[in-house]
């Protein structure tokens, strides 16, 4: 008899990464946790993974902004979920954060505090036990500030730091902690917009590399290896050059 | 929504088209509203049927499976719900859809909205036959549950429809108890068209049946055929490997076709040699045998995006029926045209049909013929020609293949489609829903 695999978190499970991920996990045997705002209405989404792979799925009631909130939501149940992945995100629309400081806070709040103080409550629960798994759903876009969604970026790039951080921190208390940066991903998130094929992600691909790299106890991992140069190469160019650039 | 090109499987013809993916019911009202929409499935039909006249809506995110009851086999799911994705799941706990067409990649609304045969028409009839109810979203947003019983008409015109009644939201359908993931095959020459209908009679008793037929014989082996029947294995007649897990068959592995072959590589002589080649190699292995299911079923499948072999220009298939009394004449009719034509093609099938059903559903009692062509200016005047012969033979032609036929060959064949046209037009239907298909066919 096989152990019963660890139970999975999905914080943002409506997303069509995040429930792309609950499919991947459910099929390989892990009972799955859709937490979303609204969760009544994943009900007839944790039906079709129970009837499909036989595994456990629930949605529950979760808002990455609502944050006073977060202890309670993380220290319920006797032990912290064995795999936590966050893909809670907002894009926004840039021009409007550019001039109405509340937009852009939601943006920063939703890409970056909210996930980083819950996944932090996760971690000191994890860290307690000495084991448990915590998958950040990053970007490509904090890797480097560009004119055309750098609140966005500059959110993500906070959060890949503090996963960074957090990895850093857990490394040796045997929790894992693995940054993701799909690069572009045709969900309901960039629904409209023209993005090149050959770099652009099915949430199904996406939900593999998370899954894959819980499995292999990968740190961070970019879904298309691509993106790994393109973003290196972004990196690398001299400012002076780079702000003539429109990327 | 966005500007695409698309295509049926054939990938001819490309149009440009809107196309919307909606998320839940509210967005696909709003996405379907603006009236000359047709929802897609996964892009199977050959032609221009899934293609929208003014907004084209794709399925794929509603694809839940709602419902199991594993005492009757009914199975409740979204329309977009893949053929595949319920064989994955269901084949394992025993049980296997009544009906399959010849690819396992086909969506619940598609293989509804199409009324698909399998090979088991001539004996258990369409895939209608097996749906219990749809949910329907029609012109004016309501979504209506049509069965047998109940919205009977919706529920007819639907099947066999193409998606010109409106969206098929969800279906309950059942599915077929079985006791293996197997399949005891036999394979039975026939040296010309006369042996092979009289082998299909024989064998009317068979579950599944069909046959290859190499349309470039002439002469005395014009129709040679290799025809294949199937029953589902029991598992107390699998060998002892097989029989300690009967409901589990290995993964085939999957080729993918990743360019667009040239266009001389699909030439009268590389198919004619195919052809040879496939049917000497069929003569070796006449006989029993046992196939797994995916190998029986969905050999086509083993080889994912197949249909860039006919190269950039695309291909188009030829599907009619013919009616058993005329079913003989007219095989000959058609297969000395396509002989003579020198246009061979690669997949030539004949088969079988018993009882059909209303509706604008396709099968009716005969014969059915498939061959596929590339889409070159000769092929298509050839298909002209072949639906001249189906004419003259009392036959009608199956929309889920057709990408070119004229409007007046459709409505010569069959005085339902008149009636399907006057039935959207009082219904308001043909405003609401409409493919680049029904405006070229006036349906
Ligand atoms: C290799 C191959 C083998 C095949 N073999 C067979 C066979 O043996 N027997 C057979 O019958 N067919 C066969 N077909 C044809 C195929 O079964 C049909 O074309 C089927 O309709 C394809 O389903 P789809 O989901 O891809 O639909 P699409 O191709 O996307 O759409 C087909 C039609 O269904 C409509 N439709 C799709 N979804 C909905 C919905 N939710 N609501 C309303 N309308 C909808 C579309 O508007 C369109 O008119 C074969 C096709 C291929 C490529
Ligand atoms: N698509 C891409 O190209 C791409 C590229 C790189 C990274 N990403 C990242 O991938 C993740 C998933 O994105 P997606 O593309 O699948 O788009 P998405 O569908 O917009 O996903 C965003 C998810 O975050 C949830 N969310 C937003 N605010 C929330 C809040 N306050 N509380 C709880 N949940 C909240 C949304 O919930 P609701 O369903 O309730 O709205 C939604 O499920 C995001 O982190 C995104 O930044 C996407």
């Amino acid at each position: 008899m096989n152990e019963p695999k660890p139970g999975v978190m999905i914080l943002g499970g409506r997303s069509d990464i995040g429930l792309a991920a609950a499919h991947a996990f459910a099929r390989a045997g892990h009972p799955v946790m859709l937490a979303a705002r609204e969760a009544q209405s994943l009900a007839a989404d944790c039906q079709d993974i129970s009837l499909r792979y036989g595994a456990g799925a629930q949605a529950v009631e979760f808002d990455v902004l609502a944050s006073s909130a977060l202890p309670e939501f993380a220290g319920a149940g006797e032990a912290p979920p064995g795999i936590v992945v966050c893909v809670v995100g907002l894009m926004g629309d840039q021009r409007e954060s550019e001039l109405d400081p509340a937009a852009a806070a939601r943006v920063m709040r939703s890409n970056f505090e909210g996930p980083a103080l819950i996944l932090g409550l996760y971690a000191e629960r994890m860290a307690a036990l000495g084991r448990g798994t915590i998958v950040g759903v990053s970007s490509v876009a904090g890797d480097r500030g560009r004119a055309s969604n750098y609140v966005y970026g500059a959110a993500k790039a906070g959060f890949t730091a503090f996963l960074s951080g957090l990895r850093n921190r857990l490394a040796r208390q045997g929790v894992q902690v693995i940054t993701v940066k799909p690069g572009f991903v045709a969900t309901r998130m960039t629904e409209g917009l023209d993005l090149p094929r050959a770099l652009t992600a099915a949430p199904e691909e996406v939900a593999e590399a998370i899954l894959h790299a819980v499995e292999r106890g990968r740190d961070v991992v970019y879904v298309r290896p691509v993106w790994r140069m393109i973003m290196a190469i972004i990196r690398i160019l001299p400012e002076r050059l780079f702000k003539k650039t429109s990327l | 929504m966005g500007m695409q090109e698309i295509s049926g499987w054939g990938r001819f013809p490309r149009r440009f088209a809107r196309v919307a993916a909606p998320h839940g019911e509210a967005a696909l009202r709003a996405a379907a509203g603006g009236g000359g929409a047709v929802a897609r499935g996964n892009g199977r039909a050959y032609g221009d049927s899934a293609i929208g006249s003014a907004a084209t809506i794709e399925m794929r995110r509603f694809n839940r499976i709602l419902a199991f009851d594993s005492s009757s086999g009914r199975l409740v799911a979204e329309a977009g719900v893949l053929l595949s994705d319920i064989i994955d799941v269901f084949l394992p706990r025993g049980w296997f859809p009544y009906v399959t067409p010849g690819t396992k990649f086909v969506t619940l609304g598609g293989a509804i909205a199409a009324d698909a045969h399998g090979k088991n028409h001539h004996c258990e009839g369409s895939f209608g036959a097996f749906v219990d109810w749809i949910d329907v979203l029609g012109a004016d947003g309501s979504v209506t549950r049509a069965s047998p019983a109940s919205n009977s008409r919706l529920f007819e015109w639907t099947l066999g429809g193409m998606g010109l009644t409106g969206i098929i939201l969800r279906a309950a359908i059942r599915l077929r108890p079985v006791e293996s993931a197997w399949i005891s095959q036999k394979t039975l020459p026939a040296a010309n068209l006369d042996a092979a209908l009289a082998a299909f009679e024989t064998a009317r008793e068979a579950t599944y049946s069909a046959a290859w037929i190499d349309c470039l014989a002439s002469g005395d082996s014009l129709g040679r055929s290799l025809l294949m029947l199937g029953e589902h294995a029991r598992a107390a007649d699998l060998p002892p490997a097989q029989r300690a897990a009967p409901l589990q068959a290995p993964l085939r592995r999957k080729r993918r076709v990743l360019w667009n072959a040239p266009s001389a590589l699909l030439n009268r002589c590389t198919v004619k040699a195919f052809n040879a080649l496939y049917w000497r190699q069929g003569l070796r292995r006449a006989g029993e045998s046992l196939v797994d299911w995916d190998s029986f079923f969905y050999p086509l499948d083993a080889v994912l995006g197949w249909n860039r072999i006919y190269g950039r220009r695309g291909f188009v298939q030829f599907q009619c029926v013919l009616p058993t009394q005329s079913a003989r004449a007219g095989l000959v009719a058609l297969l000395s045209e396509t002989s003579a034509a020198g246009q061979g093609s690669f997949l030539a099938v004949l088969k079988q049909f018993g009882r059909g059903r209303g509706g604008l559903s396709f099968p009716m009692p005969g014969y059915t013929l498939a061959l596929d062509f590339p889409a070159t200016v000769r092929a298509l005047a050839l298909l002209d020609r072949l639906d001249a012969i189906t004419l003259e033979h009392g036959g009608r032609f199956y929309l889920a293949k057709d990408a070119r036929m004229a409007a007046a060959s459709l409505h010569r064949s069959d005085p339902r489609a008149a009636r399907f046209q006057a039935m959207r037009r009082k219904e308001g239907l043909d405003t609401a829903f409409a493919s680049a298909q029904s405006e070229r066919l006036l349906l």
